[in-house]
């Protein structure tokens, strides 16, 4: 601990790791594998809706739900909000936006990192499309962060 | 059994990802309380100091600032002695992380004298099968030079000469209210332990 | 039903950082000062559930040490939420209607000055898809105040009134953290924080307590000129991811204020838990709430937002203004996680 002043409350940095390895049951761990082969995966719901990231249970019934489907990978903005100062923790080190991203194939949208020149660039309805991590290992982050389709995406 | 899943055509042929490592780490900036400040800077001066609610109430060493028999703030300070009895120990023949002692090593509880809460350290300076319940022990401190604010300034315990106490008061037994103790054996129902703030129950 | 009401509520006042104090210290005027103002003691107490969440300070299992503030011995019936204490609340509730019981104790804490708030509050997101990208509350706040926007019902100008409004109504409160007087259009004229949020639109980070003393019927009635009855109570929550919610809209909320009977009377006052301005205005339209409704009179959440305790505070103004006799009848609000997940509302009302 150390002191900072004479009569003053001590106080001392406090770090807290989790070191977690989860098991991912087989619909999320079919969403991380299709992270490792580029490729989006959504599960069907009951209605036919298609649910992206999958859900291993229907969101209205609580069913099982078994039936993988690819999506996108591009997509569309649904909403977005715009990061002037990202955090060290962020996806993106560089002002950005957070958005809801709703793939082509699928009625849910998934959360996302999208890299832009501004806030003018965004917009919703806007097309991203993902950009993947070189080396990919089935996690969240070997979609390391989304670009609009109009800026260097595959269109 | 996990309903059988179907996956689409490009995922039917790879290996399935099962696990995920998703570590964690957040950063903070702990601050100590009034309590916790003043029984560390008491150490800073090698002085033990608990605190009290009133000149009746238990002393608790290291205080956090509440008495949880009187739900009171624990505004009196007492300075405890430096020696005690060791009320319960285990032999430690696993490694921790962190851990820097030598194996075996004795952690022990020490209710030190004029304390009513025992405190956790190390026993040294005597074979680990040969500390036990009842053993009178010292603080051995570290040189001048290393003393910081932290119980770690106390480097361990060790046996003080003097004979062992036949009567080993396990704190909460000359209340009685068997504080975590079954009295006679007996499990601590109501009906055998004392209410400390109405004076009801129990075997005073 | 069991007639069931609070007779008690004291809280301490909203700070950005309470260094000086652990948190059993810092609980514990909150907790005596409710026990206090009624006259009572721990052993007047039939039952004891607290609201917190050790992640706050990252000290783990610390609401055990803070259970120390109450007096717990000899054992004493006790429960804990890793909730709002309004949740707390419900459970002590659900624990008197059971009949063998006459009187709660209630109490929420938190000290979140010790680490990083909006990134400590990730973990309670998806762990394996979303927690890993470290979405902050504000920046999941923003995106629901976008979708907000893009629906067409609010604007910006909505969003600055509420934020202006609210820290005006604080400067009547003595346990505010941030009450002034300026017009909306100061906080329009406010670089954007997270787009389309505003820093003004944000709750502050708060470390503070609350105790709320719940008794039943003759009980309650023998201790207190005028108790605030709760006549309906619910809660509901909605699915973790975000992508599953329609976030322009609170359900929860909505189906939590039918089944709590808020419809069934006149509002005099209403407490909303609402960290963020826009969020406001979807929780009004959730319970239905008329314009003539007086609309967190405290300053809400934008004034004080003690996490896990803000909600409950919410329930003990309500309570308060129903017992000095200000209000009638009122609804008060809580929420938890992110974009309004969890959703409670209570109906309190006077006895004529």
């Amino acid at each position: 601990m150390t002191e900072q002043d004479a009569g003053a409350i001590l106080s001392a940095p406090l770090i807290i790791e989790y070191p977690f390895k989860r098991t991912t049951g087989p619909v999320i761990g079919a969403f991380l594998t299709g992270l490792r082969e580029q490729v989006l995966v959504g599960s069907k719901a009951a209605d036919g809706r298609v649910i992206v990231p999958p859900a291993e249970f229907d969101p209205v019934s609580g069913e099982d739900l078994t039936e993988l489907v690819e999506v996108g990978p591009a997509g569309e903005i649904t909403t977005w909000a715009w990061v002037t100062h990202p955090h060290e923790k962020h996806p993106l080190d560089q002002p950005f936006a957070w958005a809801l991203i709703k793939p082509d194939g699928a009625d849910t949208p998934m959360l996302g990192a999208v890299a832009a020149d501004g806030i003018d660039a965004l917009a919703t309805g806007a097309r991203v499309t993902p950009v993947w991590a070189e080396e990919r290992e089935g996690h969240i982050n070997d979609l390391t962060h989304w670009v609009l389709e109009a800026e260097g995406g595959a269109a | 059994m996990p309903p059988e899943i179907s996956l689409p055509a490009s995922l039917q042929d790879v290996e399935q990802v099962r696990s995920v490592r998703t570590p964690a780490r957040l950063d903070y900036e702990f601050t100590a309380g009034e309590a916790s400040s003043r029984f560390l800077k008491g150490i800073t001066q090698k002085k033990i100091i608990g605190q009290r609610a009133t000149p009746e109430s238990r002393v608790y060493v290291p205080p956090r600032g509440a008495d949880p028999e009187l739900g009171a703030t624990t505004p009196i300070e007492v300075e405890v002695a430096q020696v005690g009895t060791v009320t319960s120990f285990c032999m430690v023949n696993v490694a921790f992380y962190g851990s820097v002692m030598e194996l075996p090593y004795t952690s022990a509880l020490i209710l030190l004298d004029g304390a009513d809460l025992s405190i956790m350290h190390l026993i040294q300076e005597i074979p680990a099968d040969e500390v036990r319940i009842g053993m009178r022990v010292e603080a051995v401190w570290r040189d001048d030079a290393d003393i910081e604010p932290t119980l770690e300034s106390i480097k361990w315990f060790r046996p003080n000469g003097e004979p062992d106490d036949p009567n080993v008061r396990i704190p909460g037994e000359d209340h009685g209210t068997g504080l975590g103790s079954w009295v006679g054996g007996v499990a601590p129902t109501e009906a055998l332990i004392r209410n400390p703030r109405t004076g009801e129950g129990g075997q005073a | 039903m069991r007639d069931i009401a609070i007779i008690s509520f004291a809280q301490t006042p909203a700070q950005r950082a309470v260094k000086e104090q652990n948190e059993v210290e810092m609980l514990m005027p909150a907790i005596h000062g409710a026990l206090g103002q009624v006259d009572m003691t721990i052993d007047d107490i039939g039952f004891t559930c607290s609201g917190s969440t050790d992640y706050l300070a990252g000290v783990g299992f610390s609401f055990v040490s803070t259970l120390d503030g109450v007096g717990p011995w000899p054992p004493i019936q006790e429960s804990h939420v890793e909730m709002d204490g309004a949740w707390a609340l419900y459970e002590a509730w659900v624990k008197l209607q059971l009949g063998e019981l006459d009187t709660a104790l209630v109490y929420s804490y938190a000290k979140s000055s010790p680490g990083d708030l909006p990134m400590v509050l990730t973990r309670q997101l998806d762990p394996i898809t979303v927690a890993p990208l470290w979405p902050d509350t504000v920046s999941l706040a923003a995106l629901q105040a976008r979708a907000l926007l893009d629906s067409g019902r609010y604007t910006e100008e909505h969003f600055a009134e509420v934020a202006a409004r609210s820290r005006k109504s604080a400067l009547d409160n003595p346990n505010a953290q941030l009450a002034w007087d300026r017009p909306a259009s100061d906080v329009l004229a406010e670089e954007y924080h997270v787009a389309p949020l505003r820093k003004s639109d944000c709750a502050p980070i708060t470390d503070g307590a609350a105790c709320i003393i719940l008794a039943a019927g003759d009980v309650a009635r023998s201790k207190v000129e005028r108790p605030a009855w709760i006549r309906g109570i619910d809660h509901r929550v909605e699915p973790i991811h975000l992508g599953l919610r329609d976030l322009t809209v609170s359900e929860s909320t909505r189906i939590a204020a039918e089944k709590a009977g808020v419809a069934d009377g006149a509002v005099d006052v209403a407490e909303i838990h609402a960290p963020f301005s826009h969020q406001e205005l979807i929780l009004r339209d959730a319970i239905g709430l008329g314009e003539d409704v007086d609309v967190n009179p405290s300053g809400g959440a934008l004034s004080g937002n003690p996490m896990m305790t803000a909600g409950l505070i919410r329930v003990g103004e309500v309570a308060n203004r129903i017992s000095n006799g200000t209000a009638n009848r009122g609804v008060a609000h809580a929420t938890s996680g992110p974009c309004l997940q969890q959703n409670l509302v209570t109906v309190l009302e006077g006895e004529n």
